[in-house]
């Protein structure tokens, strides 16, 4: 049983319909669970008031879009160096939500920082190089639609995506050396003394774990839609020359 | 044509796609450069020299400093042909050679390939008329023409088993 | 080689080649940005590295599908990739001839814009350096934006879409570099790590662009 029986669409429809609902059902749990905790059962901050609590969407949103970019670059590997079909096609899938993930934490961002640094939006490093990447994935996404032969585009959006991780990479360290910032430090590290409280950690925790189940869900149902459509392109093509 | 040359292309044992080079519809020609520039790129490039006789062969001479832009379709054609001369690839695949060309010119691009030939080159042509080459061997595709066409196997989308993508 | 370059340059040259555009635009950046923004000296002189070098890379873009796009039309792309020559040399000739035409020619210009733009004295030598290292990165990165999107049909826009993001870090180090300058800061460290992306950029994409026409002539 290796990784590599599931770059067979068959054997991965067949997984994916069975994942499904319980990864759709779990991230639900989490979220219900990991919001309601957040939002009603933890205290305010002593300097932030209730606006604190907006990190239940903030932080998780912010780590998947930064995620759902690794996992395009990893699938776009798989892709050019195996020629899984699925994997181009994962990573297709994946985009859209990535980019979806980036506009909450943009959004999620200016609405905290509003009252707290009295502006919506600040050239901030941490939140320009967000803005960034939502151009990376705006130019990815645009890329995908502009060609029309799948494999063509999917070869081309793998060069894309590793070329423009580089570039992201770099753009973040300009973006650093270019202003020192006024965003705090990360909220969630192995290194204690910079984490938040535990009161609001735990239920952090598990907010995050229903995100990264919500973006497997979403990845995995759009991954499925893909492989139908192409499916119903290679049915269509017989169907012509029969 | 294409898929003719890609294959080529890809079975390099021996044959290399070096070896080749080919003329179809576009020509490679830069309107703006005249026809003796265009003729010394390419000769440049494959690190050949024989611009001027290629010009000769193909009745381009008074024609060398007139910009690409200002020539007729035929004379096009011909410049497009003397191009082939200038690369020194011994195998040409040549696609509808003879479009656009007057009775006189593929008379005279007759004789560049009989020549082309006779000095060990070979040429795959696909044409509608015929050139009146004695020498060559006749492919003709019509009984070849496929009754129901087969379906390129996509990558494990066309899997029509049952239930295949439930 | 030199044959490949030569004719470039001829028909960048050459009517219609589009030579020229680049810097026009660049002269306009140059005039419509102090209409806007008004003429005091100092708001000028403030935001005068910013904008010479924003100005000099929309210049840049204007002229990068140009680079594969024309050479693909008229079939001479398929000829140079069975050519002689790697089509990574292809590549990296073609942008050395794309920065020779704009790059080069916008490095040239930019000190008597940056009179218009009120540049401090001490900033003109930062100026000049910052885009003579800069720019080939542009030109470099362009390309690969251009092979990406060659087959495209009306590709210019999203040719924009997939190379700006890309010049983010060229344009942070460059213009800092004049910026430092003009306020008569060291200027090391932002002029090495442009020096390096601009290495980087030149050592290793064209690779990915090579790569990216193969597939596109597939």
């Amino acid at each position: 049983m290796s990784i590599w029986e599931y770059a067979n669409p068959k054997k991965f429809m067949q997984t994916s319909a069975w994942a499904l609902p319980w990864l759709a059902g779990l991230s639900a749990a989490c979220l219900v669970v990991g919001l309601i905790w957040g939002y009603f059962f933890t205290p305010d901050d002593y300097k932030q008031g209730s606006t604190v609590k907006i990190i239940y969407l903030h932080v998780p949103s912010a780590m998947m879009a930064i995620n759902a970019w690794v996992m395009m670059l990893v699938t776009s590997l798989v892709w050019l160096i195996r020629r899984h079909h699925v994997s181009a096609l994962a990573a297709k899938a994946a985009a859209p939500v990535g980019l979806t993930f980036t506009a909450i934490a943009l959004v999620t961002g200016a609405f905290w920082g509003q009252p707290m640094w009295g502006t919506w939006w600040a050239w901030d490093p941490r939140l320009t190089s967000f803005l960034i990447l939502t151009l990376f994935y705006l130019g990815y996404i645009a890329l995908w639609q502009a060609i029309e032969d799948p494999d063509t585009a999917a070869d081309l959006t793998s060069v894309l995506c590793i070329v423009g991780s580089v570039f992201a990479l770099l753009s973040r360290y300009a973006v650093n050396f270019w202003n020192q910032g006024l965003h705090q430090g990360a909220s969630l590290s192995l290194d204690k003394e910079e984490n938040v409280a535990d009161v609001f950690w735990f239920p952090l925790l598990v907010c995050i774990a229903g995100f990264v189940l919500l973006f497997l869900t979403l990845v995995l149902v759009r991954t499925r839609t893909e492989i139908r459509a192409r499916r119903l392109q290679a049915l269509l093509s017989r169907e012509r020359l029969a | 044509m294409e898929l003719v040359v890609t294959d080529l292309a890809v079975q390099r044992g021996g044959l290399t796609v070096l070896s080749l080079t080919y003329a179809a519809h576009a020509d490679g020609l830069k309107a703006v450069l005249s026809v003796r520039e265009n003729l010394e790129f390419w000769a440049a490039i494959h690190g050949v020299g024989g611009v001027r006789e290629a010009m000769a062969r193909m009745n381009l001479a008074e024609l060398a400093d007139r910009r690409a832009a200002n020539l007729s379709a035929g004379q096009k054609r011909r410049l497009g042909l003397a191009r082939l001369l200038v690369t020194g690839r011994p195998i040409w695949v040549l696609d509808e050679p003879t479009v656009s060309l007057d009775v006189a010119s593929v008379a005279l691009f007759a004789g560049v390939v009989r020549d082309h030939l006779a000095s060990g080159g070979m040429a795959l042509l696909a044409t509608h008329i015929d050139l009146g080459l004695p020498e060559a061997r006749v492919l003709d595709l019509a009984p070849f023409k496929a009754a129901r066409p087969m379906v390129v196997a996509g990558g494990g989308f066309d899997d029509d088993s049952a239930g295949a993508f439930a | 080689m030199m044959a490949l370059l030569s004719r470039d340059l001829r028909l960048a040259f050459r009517a219609g080649g589009g030579f020229g555009l680049g810097l026009a635009f660049f002269l306009l950046v140059a005039v419509l940005v102090p209409l806007g923004v008004g003429p005091e000296a100092q708001t000028l002189a403030k935001i005068a590295p910013g904008i010479l070098w924003v100005g000099a890379l929309l210049a840049c873009l204007l002229s990068l599908d140009r680079i594969f796009a024309l050479d693909f039309e008229d079939g001479s792309l398929d000829l140079l990739a069975t050519a002689p020559i790697p089509l990574e040399a292809v590549v990296a000739i073609k942008a050395l001839a794309h920065w020779l035409v704009t790059g080069l020619a916008l490095t040239l210009v930019a000190p008597v814009l940056a009179v218009l733009m009120m540049l401090p004295a001490g900033g003109y030598v930062w100026l000049v350096a910052s885009l003579a290292l800069g720019t080939p990165a542009l030109s470099v990165i362009g390309a690969f934006g251009a092979a990406l999107t060659v087959g495209v049909k009306r590709g210019g826009l999203l040719l924009s879409l997939l190379v700006l993001p890309l010049y983010v870090p060229t344009l942070i180090f460059g213009a800092e570099v004049v910026k430092r300058g003009a306020m008569g800061m060291e200027v090391a460290t932002p002029l090495l790590l442009l020096a390096g992306i601009t290495a980087g950029s030149v050592a290793l994409l064209p690779f990915a662009s090579a790569a990216a026409i193969r597939v596109n002539l597939r």
